[in-house]
């Protein structure tokens, strides 16, 4: 797994790369909302073009972050999730709450 | 009738490393039976739930080397593929509760609880016995 980030004019990226499971989904959690309490960005961009796999555990992610976001007042944008991901966010009836983007 | 073409099986130990270990194995398994990429990903998530819910559920408090997590994949002539996950731990208290979107005994951990739900929709069928000290869950998906 690995996580870059980059901040531009308000704006949170965070590349995530490899599979996203309960393994790997503490680490990476951490390491966001560290990220979030330090910048307090107006939107955080969750880039998935890099996210091999997904499972539960990633959905669980992607719903925290969203509820951190919003205590933060900030917007949460997913880019480029996989058919597999958005799949997985329809069955959570999420796809259409979620701010998806595709570049 | 429909014959066994090719079946494996695994134990390991309960540790959240193996949960990518299981999902390579069966990407492994199915290497060479033409499926989709599409498909590679349905059956890799549904392994991945399972194994998961073993280790984090089944084994809740005692994760680790002493408790083993079985796996086991078999395919049929029809293209059927059967998925098998075993664990040895609490077992699930109420599985019809279990089954709910959205339920989870799991809060701290930000469990989604849509694991099985998931296993559900991917699959054709998802079938669940289970008992403390045994949860057999067992999954058919026929391949394309
Ligand atoms: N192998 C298992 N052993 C014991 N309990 C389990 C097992 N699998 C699932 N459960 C129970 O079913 C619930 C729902 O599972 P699931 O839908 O995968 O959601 P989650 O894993 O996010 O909690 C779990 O929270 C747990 O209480
Ligand atoms: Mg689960």
């Amino acid at each position: 797994m690995k996580l870059l980030t980059a901040e531009k004019e308000g704006t949170l990226m965070v590349r995530i790369t490899g599979d996203v499971d309960h393994h790997s989904a503490p680490n990476i959690r951490e390491e966001i909302d560290q990220e979030l309490l330090k910048t307090r960005p107006r939107e955080l961009i969750l880039d998935l073009s890099g996210t091999d796999f997904m499972d539960s555990s990633g959905l669980g992610l992607i719903l925290g972050r969203l509820r951190k976001a919003r205590e933060l007042n900030c917007r949460l944008t997913v880019l480029n999730p996989t058919e597999q991901i958005v799949r997985i966010l329809r069955l959570a009836g999420v796809e259409k709450t979620l701010n998806i983007e595709y570049l | 009738m429909k014959e066994m073409v090719n079946c494996a099986r695994v134990r390991f130990p309960a540790l959240g490393e193996n949960e990518g270990f299981a999902r390579l194995l069966t990407a492994g398994f199915l290497m060479h039976l033409q499926v989709t990429p599409a498909i590679l990903a349905d059956v890799k998530t549904m392994v991945s739930e399972a194994v998961t819910n073993a280790i984090v559920h089944g084994y809740r408090g005692r994760e680790g080397k002493k408790c083993f997590v079985f796996l086991e994949l078999k395919f049929y002539s029809d293209r059927t593929l059967m998925i098998t996950v075993t664990d040895l731990g609490r077992g699930i208290d109420n599985v019809e509760d279990a089954m709910e979107p959205f339920f989870t005994t799991d809060r701290e951990g930000e469990r989604s609880g849509m694991g099985l739900p998931i296993m559900q929709a991917f699959s054709d069928s998802l079938r669940i016995r289970s008992r403390p000290g045994r949860t057999v869950v067992t999954m058919r998906k026929k391949l394309p």
